[in-house]
């Protein structure tokens, strides 16, 4: 690791040539009729602009807001999501987790990248990397220290590695001083990282403060 | 099998990076590589524990060095020329190959847009009651297959306790190679940060996997 330079030849390919791979890989497999060139834009359209931490948001502000929703969370989660209308390819089993001031709960795939894509879409980079992937199972509290969160020591840490096909949600804790907000406020403030446990929502007086 | 992939413990590599307004993609071939990989996976032509195979099955060197859609690049381009849907010559830019007998059509943009939204559950039938319950205490088998396997090497040997059952899955480790679904319950299993990492652990912290009975024994039964 000491000689930077070797290092980083690993690293980087031209941008180029990869550019130039993906295309003529592309242009072989619709011209071999082994896929379809509208599938492959509809696939980009669906992860690009209709799914992402927006409806991991909605879950987590109706969860806020909701006695009888939570309560099916935490009987179904599976069924919850979907009555909100978020199904799908990694995530149709799905269990959601609660943080509050005496337990943290943090979601991690250590062996590849498991996600909750039809609430959180595609996870972000440092999710799907090594530094993450290694460090918090053993060290949670140091990466939550990197993520800029400082829990109270007596704060109980679980961290999930999704090492089947169950899906994580994390519900983080509800910001104080947001009574009688509406769901569609709540969401506003539930970050994607407060939905992956690595942070919390948003404090509504830092939003007031910058607007 | 004990590949680079398998992280969860291991140190030196860095720290976290963090980009503000972290775009979807980092460049227009990350783009494609995801459709192209996902429009392939639909075809069946192999199964997700497969394609996770195919991912992890490189050289250390190759793949801590690799991006993740360079993984996921070189993942596909696997099972495709495993499969005789491509051929290195044409990869290269060489000559096309006629594809294999019965080789099926794409599947077409509302077929797939269908499948994803309906999802990919991998929830199976056994006739096989629960081996554990919860409040079990169980230990981590210690198995070190050279296939697939999603029982990290953290947790090999270590005890923990049954806290939830989820019903009973498709086993990865056999349908990575193509030996069958072999359904199994599915546990949630939580650890002790100090049983697997030590006494400078936090004593509150804990990690919680989920695992094949198949990975399991009982607390004090002998492997």
């Amino acid at each position: 690791m000491s000689d930077s330079t070797n290092h980083d030849d690993h690293h980087h390919h031209e941008p180029s040539d990869m550019e130039l791979r993906v295309r003529a890989l592309e242009s072989l497999l619709i011209e071999k009729g082994l896929v379809d060139p509208a599938a492959l834009d509809m696939l980009i359209d669906t992860y690009e602009h209709r799914v992402g931490p927006q409806n991991g948001a909605k879950v987590v502000a109706k969860a806020w807001s909701d006695p009888e929703f939570l309560a099916w969370l935490r009987k179904d989660a599976t069924a919850a999501v979907a009555s909100l209308g978020f199904t799908g390819r990694q995530g149709a089993d799905m269990v959601t987790l609660e943080n509050g001031p005496s337990q943290h709960n943090i979601v991690v795939c250590t062996l590849c990248s498991c996600y909750p894509w039809p609430v959180l879409g595609l996870p972000p980079v440092w999710y799907k990397s090594a530094p993450y992937r290694s460090r918090v199972v053993m060290d949670p509290r140091g990466v939550l220290a990197e993520f800029g969160v400082d829990l109270p020591a007596d704060t109980e840490i679980k961290v999930w590695d999704s090492t089947a096909e169950i899906r994580y949600l994390v519900i983080p804790q509800r910001p104080e001083g947001t009574e009688g907000w509406s769901e569609e406020g709540l969401a506003g403030l539930v970050t994607r990282n407060s939905m992956i446990g690595t942070g919390l929502a948003l404090d509504p007086g830092s939003l007031e403060a910058s607007s | 099998m004990n590949g680079p992939h398998d992280l969860g413990g291991q140190h030196g590599l860095g720290p976290i990076e963090l980009e503000a307004d972290e775009p979807l993609f980092h460049a227009p071939w990350e783009r494609r590589s995801f459709a192209l990989t996902l429009a392939m996976g639909a075809r069946g032509d192999w199964n997700i524990d497969m394609s996770r195979h195919a991912r992890e099955d490189q050289h250390p060197v190759q793949y801590l060095s690799s991006s993740y859609y360079q993984i996921w690049l070189a993942g596909l381009e696997r099972l495709m020329l495993e499969r005789g849907l491509v051929t290195e010559k044409e990869l290269n830019g060489g000559p096309r190959s006629p594809l294999p007998e019965n080789t099926k059509p794409a599947v077409p943009a509302e077929r797939l847009s269908a499948m994803l939204t309906k999802g990919d559950s991998a929830r199976a039938e056994s006739e096989n009651a629960p081996r554990f319950k919860v409040g079990e205490r169980v230990v981590a088998k210690n198995l070190n297959p050279r296939g697939h396997t999603r029982l990290p090497r953290y947790v090999r040997g270590r005890e923990g306790v049954v806290e939830t059952t989820h019903g009973v899955f498709v086993f990865p480790d056999s349908n990575a190679k193509g030996e069958g679904q072999n359904p199994q319950h599915l546990y949630g299993v939580r650890f002790e940060a100090q049983e697997l990492w030590g006494a400078d652990a936090a004593a509150s912290d804990s990690v919680v996997l989920d695992l094949f009975e198949g990975y399991l024994l009982s607390a004090g039964e002998s492997a």
